[in-house]
Parts: C-alpha cells; sequence; structure tokens
C-alpha cells in the first residue's frame, strides 16, 4: 500500500533532515574554531 | 517589611498608576469589543446556536484581551530598571510575582465585567445554568490566564519580538486551562453535561501552576 | 568514547534493519487494516520514544536549575530537539495510517490533538531558545521545560474528556487485545531500535554542542552560531 511506503519513507526523510541540520551546525561551528585559533 | 506589606505596597502603587492613566484598561476594552464585532461575521448569532458557541468565543476575545494587558506588566519596570533594583534589594521576589499577578487579575477581572452584559446583549445569551456558577469559573480561569501570563511575560522581557514571543510561550500551556473554562462556560450556559469536572480541573491547574511560579520566579528574576 | 560510539551506531543500525524486517515482513498481516497497519510498528514507537526524551529533559532542566551544569543544559536541548522530531514523526505518520483505516486525515481525539498539544509546547521551547537574547536563556528556558512538562498530564485529563464527548471515529481494537506474539515481538524490537537511534542521534547533538559552549567560554561577547 502506497501510505505504508509514504510513511516509512517520511519517517526517515524526517530523521535525515534533522542529522543533515545537526552536521551542517557542527561543520560551521567547527570552521568558526579554526577561525578563533588562527587569530 | 513583610511579604505581605510589600505586595500590598507594591499592588497599591500599580492599581494607582492604572487608574490615574488608564492604559491597560482602555486598550484591552476595546480590544475586547473589537474581537467581539469581528467574530459576530462568523457566524449567525441566533440565540440558540449563540449558547453553544459564545463559551469558546468569550473566552478566546478575553485571552487576547488579557495578553494586550499582560504585555505591558512589566514594561513600566524594564524602563526604569526596577528589576535590577529589586534584584539587589533584600525584599522577597515573590512579593513583586503576587503583587503584578493580582493587579493584572483586578484589570482583567474588570474586562470581564464590563463585556459579559455586552456580551449578553450582543449574542442574544441567557443562562440556562445558575448564574452564579458562570462567577466560579470566571475567577479560576482569570487567574489560570493571569498568573501564567504574568510569569512568562518575565521570562520573555529579553528576547526579539517581546509581544510575539509571551503569547507563543503561554498558549501551548495554557490550552487544558481554555478547555476547561470554555467547557465550563458552555456547560454552564446551555445547561447540558456538567461543569464539576472542569471547574475542579481548573482548580487544580491554578494550584499546581500557581505553586510551580512561586517556586521559580525567584530563579527567573535573577536570570533576566 | 569514539569506541564506544562507533559499537552504539553499528548496535543501533543492526537493530534498525531487524525491526524494520520484523514489522515489514515478519510479523503477520492485520485482519481488518491490511498492510497499511505496519505503519503502527513506526509510529507507536515513535510516540513512546517522543515521550521518554521529554521525560529526560524535564529531569535534566531540574538539574540544570539545581546545578547550573552547562552540560545538563547542553542534554536539556538536545532531548527537546529529537523528540520534537520524533513527535513530528508521530503526527506525519499517524495521519498517513488514518486515512486509509479511516478515510480521513485528521479528527480532534483525544490522542491525537494531546500529540499535537506536546509538539506545540516543545516547539514553543526552541523557539524561546533560539529568540532569547539574555546571557541566562537556559536558566529560563529550564523554566519553561519545567512547566510544559508539568503541563503534559492536564493535556491529556482535558481532551480524555473533551473529545470523548464528541462522537468518536471507530478506533481499531487495538493490538493488545489478543494480539499475535509476533506483532508484540515486532512492536519491542521497532522500540528498540528507535531507543537507540534515539540515543544515538542525543548523544551526536550533545557532543556537537560542545565546540559551543567552548567558544562560548572564549568569547562570550559573541553569540556564536550554535544557538544552544
Amino acid at each position: 500500500m502506497k501510505f505504508l511506503y509514504a510513511a516509512y519513507a517520511a519517517t526517515w526523510l524526517i530523521h535525515i533532515t534533522y542529522l543533515a541540520l545537526l552536521s551542517r551546525r557542527y561543520r560551521r561551528l567547527r570552521d568558526e574554531m579554526q577561525e578563533f585559533h588562527k587569530k | 517589611m513583610s511579604l505581605a506589606e510589600i505586595t500590598r505596597v507594591s499592588l497599591a502603587k500599580d492599581l494607582r498608576l492604572e487608574w490615574r492613566s488608564k492604559d491597560a484598561i482602555n486598550s484591552m476594552l476595546f480590544f475586547a469589543l473589537l474581537v467581539v464585532v469581528i467574530f459576530s461575521f462568523s457566524f449567525d448569532p441566533t440565540a440558540e446556536e449563540s449558547r453553544h458557541i459564545a463559551g469558546g468565543l468569550i473566552w478566546v476575545a478575553f485571552l487576547f484581551a488579557a495578553v494586550v494587558a499582560l504585555n505591558q506588566t512589566w514594561a513600566r519596570e524594564l524602563r526604569n530598571q526596577v528589576l535590577d533594583a529589586y534584584r539587589v534589594s533584600p525584599a522577597p521576589a515573590n512579593a513583586l510575582f503576587i503583587s503584578k499577578a493580582v493587579g493584572n487579575f483586578i484589570f482583567v477581572a474588570v474586562l470581564e465585567t464590563l463585556m459579559a452584559p455586552l456580551f449578553m446583549v450582543f449574542y442574544n445569551l441567557r443562562s440556562i445554568g445558575p448564574a452564579y456558577e458562570l462567577v466560579v469559573v470566571a475567577i479560576l480561569a482569570t487567574w489560570a490566564l493571569v498568573a501564567n501570563g504574568t510569569f512568562f511575560a518575565a521570562m520573555s522581557i529579553r528576547t526579539r519580538s517581546r509581544e510575539v514571543m509571551l503569547p507563543l510561550i503561554l498558549f501551548p500551556i495554557s490550552i487544558p486551562a481554555l478547555l476547561a473554562m470554555v467547557s465550563a462556560t458552555t456547560a454552564i450556559l446551555t445547561g447540558e453535561g456538567s461543569a464539576r469536572f472542569w471547574v475542579v480541573l481548573l482548580a487544580v491547574y491554578d494550584v499546581v501552576f500557581t505553586t510551580v511560579c512561586l517556586l521559580l520566579f525567584e530563579t527567573v528574576l535573577h536570570a533576566e | 568514547m569514539r569506541r564506544l560510539f562507533v559499537i552504539l551506531a553499528l548496535l543501533t543500525f543492526g537493530l534498525l534493519t531487524f525491526a524494520l524486517y520484523e514489522g515489514v515482513v515478519a510479523a503477520p498481516t492485520e485482519q481488518t487494516m491490511g498492510e497499511v497497519q505496519r505503519i503502527f510498528y513506526y509510529h507507536v514507537p515513535s510516540a513512546v520514544t517522543a515521550f521518554t526524551l521529554f521525560l529526560i529533559n524535564f529531569v535534566v532542566s531540574i538539574i540544570y536549575l539545581a546545578r547550573r551544569s552547562p552540560r545538563a543544559d547542553a542534554l536539556a536541548v538536545s532531548t527537546a530537539e529529537v523528540g520534537v522530531v520524533f513527535c513530528t514523526v508521530v503526527l506525519v505518520t499517524g495521519p498517513l495510517w488514518a486515512r486509509p483505516v479511516w478515510g480521513i486525515w485528521w479528527t480532534w481525539d483525544a490522542r491525537l490533538t494531546s500529540t499535537l498539544l506536546l509538539w506545540l509546547i516543545y516547539v514553543s521551547y526552541l523557539i524561546l531558545r533560539r529568540y532569547s537574547t539574555s546571557g541566562q536563556t537556559p536558566v529560563i528556558a529550564a523554566v519553561l521545560a519545567v512547566f510544559g512538562f508539568l503541563d503534559v498530564p492536564f493535556v491529556y485529563l482535558a481532551n480524555r474528556l473533551f473529545r470523548t464527548q464528541h462522537p468518536q471515529p471507530v478506533y481499531f481494537g487495538g493490538p493488545g487485545s489478543g494480539a499475535d506474539p509476533r506483532m508484540t515481538f515486532a512492536l519491542l524490537m521497532n522500540m528498540a531500535a528507535f531507543f537507540a537511534f534515539a540515543a544515538l542521534v542525543c548523544g551526536c547533538a550533545f557532543a556537537w554542542s560542545a565546540p559551543g559552549r567552548t567558544l562560548k567560554k572564549l568569547r562570550p561577547w559573541k553569540l556564536c552560531c550554535c544557538r544552544m
């Protein structure tokens, strides 16, 4: 049933989006840290 | 000076200032009136159906009007650095909270007293259940809104777009109380169903959240 | 620390895969609803996980108010964020399940409304954290977290009575009502898998917020982009 696939797909889409958000935040932080240490 | 004395003095000051300027009351009254009129366009207020819907309408109108009052609760204190002075004084923080909350309660209660007859006229309301029960619901409901509202107004002082932040954090937490007050009012107005569960829920809500407010206000006062 | 993380990640991945297999393939098909019922194996564990995370958030917020430890605060944010993510999953999979089964996307019944309110409360917590300009944001947020969680029983109570007064769509009997033990097993497997996944993501969020805290200590005058 397509609703079943939609539900499972939506679940993982939401989780992956959040993980992407987290890693983007971390990357930006790491860049700022490096910039700070360079100065 | 004891807690009661400080509360009394602070409350008297707020009431006196409000009496002289009538800032909060006027804006609240006009806002509530506007809400009532606008809502009247969303349904046809015949006597029969209006009794079912009026409960919700009344409390939504009062909720929005109360937010108008709550937003300016701490404005005067902020402008004159009163909170800093209070933090370094030995006065108990709860006195400030209680006086502000009771002051807001009085303002909103005055608003409700003035608006109730207006509601009855505009929507041709006539309560089927005993009207004194409505007073009990009003007291409990107003305190629920005002106690949490005063506390959250203090929390949202140092935020961007402060006026929007207060409803944003107040409304989700107030929804059970809102549900209770609307259901109780509707039950009393229509005479169908018992309002007792809702009144008890409101009372418990009031007790629990007033206690939490009193316990945590000092933390918030020193934190912002 | 690193090794523990890798072990947990592998365990989580294994559990998730096995639980997926259990839920989609191994568990028997439900009689009345058919294959669509398998959404249940994602929907219910997500709800339980979300609630557990919010409970942890409550406890950690109280610990923060008592001890003012920055790590408690970081854990509070992580659990709130991941909790909101799981709650979003519940609110999305719910309607996707309801539509083929009840014919409607949404209904204001007690459980759905309460979940929506829970989501609203914790989203307001996250908004407060983001919009607060005070240096004491963690304290104020912790206070809001306490209020929010104390509100939860009221939300459930109020909605139970309010929404059951109105006619309800027929809610399925529930798996506990004489369910096949393989269904229960699939459900428990998925719960374990999502608990592990939540722990993993929270751990990541918590660990990855550490540079933010260090930065804040090094230059407290600048609000760094982590906003935590």
